[in-house]
């Protein structure tokens, strides 16, 4: 257990005194080449620029602790020495599994400043998912969090291509472990120190060597459809589109962001390594991911990046607190909640309002609007992003109304994330912006989106069939979403995945995601999968939120025991078949896809989950999985029975597989202009 | 009673077990008519798990009361690090090292988690209730030592997001880490768990198990645990006696405890005479 406060000031200064363990070298032949070539470079370059100003923070024992730019230079440099001395070659692939800790981000950089390649993975992974990505990248070294990553490597090494070495931070539970090829990471980076003299001329060469097409790092897709696929991005890929997005943000030094996403995840790595070290603002990870609101209040970040999922939870958090309130509190979020609606998003898009509407809202962010930005962190947050998926509208409102300048952006791990991204001033919750800088479009005949980019992806790693189907000759990539351009506006606006479109029987266009973003937008319900293409009518999947759900069963004296008992009682069908309809009238006013109305639903047993590959690690739905592994529940959703039988496998956190039975009651909704439908 | 070195064993796992820290002999405790314990003899050694079991009413309790002075036995003496212990109070048992949970909580429900652990530092406090009370000197620099050896305690058992929750507010199952939190907060060298895992479901067992190792294994904490769940004692112990009617029945591994019959007639049932 590392005991030390602040560790690491101590060798700051030692590094102080020699700065140049290559890097002055490396930053003169950099600024000739008018550019830096590599993430190391950046940090040289970062390690001189802003040597005193923080670079990382993580929250350990209850206390923040920084590291400098100059520290964090430091820690990486010894890092790379102790992987040189672990016998770490150039071209070899280095998997990184753990959640946020600064450490591991040292490491990737570490690892690229030694030639090597880093390949975050998902951490919470089961172990059979993550033999496939160990195997398919042939990874030589392992860098891991705990002792939990650890047993998941152990457990799948045989299944794999040779682990030479694996190396962890926390130490805990791994004392009677086999040492001889298993090492920490305070012993590398001590090693490390201690080989300088013998390693530290062949690092410089080797952070010299880098070049702008060198692999930067792979990242594997989520895989909504397949098997993950690595996609190989270059330095280049992620240099470019680093500077080109902070620049298009205006993002500075002095920027705080929260790391708490998955570091497998492409955002992640743009957000928190490439902007950060382009820029040279401040990451910060949280103690754990159950204190991750807590952490984000106490950090305020000014950056700020969430999917819809997390916007969601919050909005869902805060609504269950509202109804728990006095009524006279309820009565003044009410008020001044509606005026938000109305003036907030032109507040802040800096359009002028009459005087009277901006002195309510003045009044309304003292009472309302202030507080609650303080109790969800977002007091300074100058850029907001959501992206990973469409954000509900209301949601979307919601928190630009009371002063969050969120923006959307739409992206791709192919794309080194930026595809489109909205400008400040012109944000909507119905587009997904503008082409971000550097970025070229184009539409498809038949509607897919096509981009453009420097940052656009080398290759799928040892796939060059998967390749040559998503980019072409010209370096346009696929986006495989239906799309359109604005004419007027320039914006970007999606429909769904172009596979996921399609038709009814009766021709009417049948796209899932918009109806499913309608259902989800309701706090009662957490996911709804939307199924009718090449059939007579819609019908869904739906899962229920156990924490709003739940707390609205507790004030109706609601009595049940278990997630299946609740999602099958009868109140909790009639309250979701209320939000149906509502779907339903709000779909059936939209003339293209009225005939997305949902006839017949069923609340599932089981939350989604993506243990159970229902879902994808970044928490996308697995439509395809969904409706082959429910097969007999979607039969019954269309062959007219009142219920279902059903058993449903599902695996536990620690891979264990057990089953669940259920009867499932479906239930028919009330759709809009139902005659007209007959009739034609 | 199984024969083994003075010097200690090593286990299956190959842990090092050392010398014998503290020792039963011929123990027995009465309450007026009642004779709950009936001279049972027994050894807890250094840096072992040692599990005591037996049916409902078999004096395990008890015992541990004894062994964490709360009980002073009629007859018998109890030894500590090779000398008689006389009958000592609890507090001054807490300043010898042994430290333990309850098998109904007992933490003080309106304090924080954080304040909560905190009180298991008080036998680590040396400064007059005047210098505590304006927190200057040796009280303030107590302050931060104790609450940093606190907050590896919650970091150790991953209850950062809860330190500063009052504990009425939480489940059941996190009140019991709590407990133990506070437990090991005192840096015991003895640790006696009465019942750790009672009410707990699956997960959440399996959870406190692997607290429990852990403990063992990073601080080299000998524990002495009761408990009723066969499956996690005979998985987590080196050692274990059994109980019945206040009588030792069976001492030994899980392996040769599994194979008593002794200990098979007690928890399957025989006709009594």
């Amino acid at each position: 257990m590392r005991t030390g406060v602040g560790l690491g000031c101590r060798d700051g200064v030692e590094a102080a005194g020699k700065p140049d363990w290559g890097g002055r070298h490396l930053a003169e032949q950099a600024e000739a080449n008018d550019g830096y070539v590599s993430l190391p470079a950046l940090l040289a370059r970062n390690a001189k620029k802003f040597g005193a100003s923080p670079a990382y923070r993580e929250k350990e024992f209850g206390v923040w602790q920084t590291w400098t730019w100059l520290e964090t230079a430091e820690e990486i440099r010894a890092m790379a020495l102790g992987f040189l001395s672990l016998g770490m070659e150039k071209g070899d692939y280095v998997a990184i599994i753990g959640r946020n800790r600064p450490a591991l981000y040292w490491s990737i950089v570490a690892v690229q400043s030694v030639g090597a390649i880093p390949v975050p993975l998902y951490q919470d992974a089961v172990a059979d998912e993550m033999a496939h990505v160990l195997d398919n990248c042939g990874a030589r070294f392992v860098v891991v969090g705990d002792q939990e990553q650890v047993d998941k490597v152990l457990e799948v090494q045989d299944r794999v291509h040779d682990i030479a070495h694996m190396v962890y931070l926390d130490p805990r539970g791994l004392r009677k472990y086999d040492h001889s090829r298993l090492h920490s990471m305070q012993d590398i980076q001590a090693e490390g120190r201690a080989a300088h003299e013998r390693f530290e001329v062949d690092l410089a060469a080797r952070i010299d060597a880098l070049t702008y097409d060198d692999t930067c790092i792979m990242m594997y897709t989520s895989g909504t459809t397949g098997r993950p696929k690595g996609v190989v991005l270059s330095n280049r890929n992620v240099i470019e589109t680093s500077k080109n997005t902070s620049e298009f943000d205006h993002l500075r030094s002095t920027d705080d962001t929260l790391a708490y996403l998955p570091m497998a995840w492409a955002g992640d790595f743009v957000f928190s390594i490439g902007q950060a070290y382009w820029t040279g603002f401040c990451v910060n990870c949280p103690e754990s991911a159950d204190t991750m609101m807590t952490d984000l209040r106490e950090i305020g970040p000014t950056y700020y990046f969430a999917p819809p999922r997390v916007f969601e939870t919050q909005l869902t958090n805060v609504m269950i607190r509202m109804e728990d309130a006095g009524r006279f509190k309820q009565w003044l979020f009410r008020v001044f909640m509606a005026h938000a609606k109305r003036v907030g998003p032109d507040i802040l898009d800096g359009k002028r309002v009459s005087f009277w509407d901006n002195f309510k809202y003045k009044l309304g962010d003292l009472f309302i609007y202030g507080p609650l930005k303080n109790t969800l962190g977002f007091t300074r947050v100058r850029v907001g992003y959501t992206a990973g998926e469409a954000i509900g509208p209301e949601i979307f409102d919601f928190y630009r109304s009371i002063g969050i300048s969120l923006k959307q952006l739409y992206g791709q791990t192919e794309a080194c994330v930026f595809v489109t991204q909205q400008p400040d001033g012109e944000v909507r919750p119905d587009t997904v912006g503008v082409p971000s800088p550097g970025v070229e479009l184009k539409i498809s005949d038949d509607g897919e989106v096509f981009y453009r980019s420097p940052g656009v992806f080398v290759e799928y790693f040892k796939n060059p069939d998967s390749t040559a189907d998503t980019k072409d000759a010209e370096g346009w990539v696929a986006t495989g979403d239906a799309g359109f351009i604005e004419a007027d506006t320039g914006h970007l606006r999606i429909i769904d995945r172009a596979k996921d479109v399609g038709k009814l029987h009766d021709g009417r266009m049948f796209a899932p995601k918009y109806v499913e973003n309608k259902l989800k937008f309701y706090p009662n319900i957490l996911e709804a999968v939307v199924f009718g293409s090449d059939r007579a009518f819609c019908t869904a999947f739906i899962n229920i939120d156990l924490t709003a759900v739940g707390n609205w069963a507790e004030r109706n004296n609601i009595a049940y025991a278990s997630y299946q008992e609740l999602a099958g009682h009868p109140e909790v069908y009639r309250m979701i078949r209320e939000h149906v309809e509502e779907v339903n009238v709000s779909v059936a006013a939209d003339e293209m896809l009225s005939g997305c109305q949902i006839h017949r639903f069923l609340i599932l047993h089981k939350e989604l989950d993506a243990d159970d590959g229902e879902l994808t690690r970044t928490r996308k739905v697995r439509r395809r999985f969904v409706e082959e592994k429910f097969g007999d529940l979607l039969t019954a959703l269309y062959d007219g029975s009142s219920e279902q039988y059903t058993e449903t496998e599902v695996t536990y956190e620690d891979g264990r597989k057990g089953k669940i039975t259920a009867t499932l009651e479906i239930c028919d909704a009330a759709v809009q202009g139902g005659e007209r439908m007959a009739a034609e | 009673m199984n024969d083994m070195s003075p010097d200690g064993y090593t286990t299956a796992d190959g842990r090092k077990i050392g010398k014998v820290l503290m020792e039963m002999k011929n123990i027995t405790l009465r309450f007026g008519g009642v004779i709950a314990i009936k001279d049972i003899s027994f050894d807890i050694r250094e840096g072992e798990i040692r599990a005591i079991i037996g049916p409902n009413g078999a004096g395990k309790s008890s015992m541990l009361n004894v062994i964490s002075g709360f009980y002073h036995p009629q007859e018998g003496q109890v030894y500590y690090r090779g000398e008689v212990r006389p009958s000592l109070r609890p507090y001054q048992v807490a300043q010898q090292g042994i430290a333990r949970t309850f098998q109904n909580i007992a933490l003080f429900e309106g304090m924080s988690v954080l304040d909560n652990i905190m009180t298991g530092r008080l036998t680590h406090m040396k400064a007059g209730m005047v210098a505590q009370a304006i927190w200057r000197g040796k009280a303030e620099k107590e302050e931060f030592e104790n609450r940093q050896k606190v907050e590896e305690v919650i970091d150790f058992l991953e209850i950062q997001n809860i330190r500063k929750t009052p504990v009425a507010r939480l489940p059941y199952g996190l009140k019991k880490r709590v407990e133990l939190a506070r437990a090991l907060a005192a840096e015991p060298q003895l640790l006696l768990l009465d019942e750790p895992m009672a009410g707990m479901n699956v997960e959440e067992k399996e959870d406190m198990s692997r607290f429990i190792l852990d403990v063992n294994d990073e601080f080299g904490t000998t524990i002495t645990l009761i408990e009723h769940d066969m499956g996690v004692v005979m998985d987590l112990s080196d050692r274990v006696v059994v109980m019945d009617y206040g009588k030792n029945i069976g001492d030994g591994t899980p392996d040769e405890i599994r194979n008593n019959q002794a200990v098979i007639d007690a928890y399957l049932g025989v006709a009594h005479d």
